[in-house]
């Protein structure tokens, strides 16, 4: 589904990503984890050429993600959430999720509404369809977000660390739905801190820190006998501090 | 000497048309400006440098320089240049031609601050939908931006109506242009120019109270 090969990226003189090769398969759950700073972030966000990439190779479903090929086109297949949601201020929640399958698909109004109000349901939303965002909460932003994204039907969809901008009390809404999204066999990549969520439903997890893959594996392996150094002080770190997880 | 503040009450239909005028001229000039200041911000934040380019030298000139120049320029120096004769009614499309297109370039500046005033994850999630640029511009940035580029665009709106008074040197028959032929024939300046100043100040106070309240509302609507 998605290979990546050798990818650099640097942000002027600073190298942020040095060298990553990684292959997501179909229906595949992968959960990348690190320290901020490690290069995280930004190797999501190349994966849809929010970045661009210095060096290197991406290929989703057989296209390759170059400077010729049509960026448009393969963003409309995958779907990405964000840390600060970035719902459209100046829209309802219906018109957030059905706009881009109008403009960008060329579905009709009415099948863009019945989509759309179907995935609101889905994430639990069908009663705030006509709420503008700044009504809602945060963990119900964020899943107006996920219905937004899943209403071009992607065929993967990427979260940048979507539940770190959330109170407390409302990480668990967002995963759920999450959670849902995974066992419908969505191809996810996932930047997170939940490491319950990261144990609970990820295929496997990655590790990054000073822009490389440190160590890879499923997830009890990583998270039980971490075999490089600094996956474990990671790990020791972010766990003792009793980082929510079910 | 004799100040015949009489004058003023004879003289205030005169000047009543003049100010017809100049808020004519206002508001020709600045949707112009709109037109043209939408199209220069447009090229300004545009990723081809030939249109970045085009739009620099356009705003960087008319900023730069005064706009009496400016209005000399259109006034006298467009006919010769491209070849022309001066038609009827020359000095009105001058002094349109002129506020305008100086109007524009104050107006692109106001519209570029206002589109990158909007938050760059707006884009992001527009294009991470598959939306080209034009289509997040037109269908997520240009709407929010629109809100925030009202207030200065009244304040454009009043710039624009003190500045059209330097029209009356070309001839123009608006607020001023009346009051300096009044002066001229009846050698009163005294009443006549205060006359006209308070014209204008009842004419920039008016729009700025709309201005406050239009504000007022876009706050409580402020959907952010």
């Amino acid at each position: 589904m998605i290979y990546v090969k050798n990818l650099h990226k640097y942000f002027g003189k600073l190298e942020v990503l040095k060298g990553i090769d990684c292959h997501i398969r179909e229906k595949e759950v992968v959960v990348v984890i690190g320290p901020s700073g490690s290069g995280k972030s930004t190797f999501l966000r190349c994966l849809n050429k929010l970045e661009e990439l210095t060096d290197g190779e991406i290929v989703i479903d057989g296209i390759p993600l170059n400077s010729e090929t049509n960026v448009n086109a393969i963003r409309r297949e995958v779907g990405m959430v964000f840390q600060r949601f970035n719902l459209f201020p100046h829209m309802t929640a219906l018109e957030n999720v059905t706009l881009a399958p109008q403009i960008v698909r060329g579905v009709s109004k009415g099948e863009a509404e019945q989509i759309g109000l179907e995935l609101l349901r889905k994430v639990g939303l069908s009663d705030k369809a006509h709420e503008y965002p700044e009504r809602l909460s945060g963990g119900q932003q964020q899943r107006v977000a996920i219905a937004r994204a899943l209403a071009m039907k992607p065929k993967v969809m990427l979260f940048d660390e979507p539940t770190s901008a959330l109170d407390p009390e409302m990480v668990g809404e967002v995963l759920a739905v999450m959670k849902d999204l995974a066992r419908e066999g969505m191809t996810m990549v996932v930047v997170t801190h939940e490491m319950g969520f990261a144990r609970e439903v990820g295929d496997r997890v990655i590790f990054m820190d000073e822009g490389i893959i440190m160590e890879e594996g499923v997830p009890e392996d990583v998270f039980a006998n971490p075999r490089n150094p600094r996956t474990q002080s990671f790990l020791s770190k972010i766990l003792s501090v009793g980082v929510p997880s079910e | 000497m004799y100040i015949n503040w009489g004058l003023a009450f004879e003289s205030f239909p005169i000047l009543l048309q003049g100010a017809v005028v100049t808020l004519e001229l206002t508001a020709g000039a600045v949707a112009m400006g709109l037109v043209i200041g939408l199209i220069m911000s447009l090229a300004k934040l545009s990723s081809f440098r030939l249109l970045r380019l085009v739009a620099t030298v356009y705003i960087d000139f008319l900023r730069g320089t005064p706009l009496l120049v400016q209005l000399f320029i259109v006034y006298f120096a467009f006919p010769p240049l491209f070849g022309f004769s001066t038609p009827n009614k020359w000095e009105w499309i001058a002094a349109f031609l002129a506020l305008g297109m100086n109007s524009g370039a104050y107006i692109a500046e106001i519209f570029r601050a206002g589109i990158q005033s909007i938050d760059r994850g707006q884009t992001e999630a527009a294009r991470s939908l598959g939306m080209s640029h034009g289509q997040a511009m037109r269908y997520i940035i240009l709407p929010q931006a629109v809100k925030r580029v009202i207030p200065p665009l009244g304040n454009e709106f009043i710039a624009m109506l003190k500045d059209s008074s330097l029209v009356s040197i070309i001839t123009m028959e608006e607020l001023l242009y009346r009051g300096k032929i009044i002066v001229g024939r009846t050698a009163q300046p005294v009443p006549i120019y205060i006359e006209v100043a308070l014209m204008y100040l009842v004419m920039t106070l008016v729009i700025s109270r709309i201005l406050a309240v239009v504000e007022r509302r876009l706050a409580k609507s402020d959907i952010r």
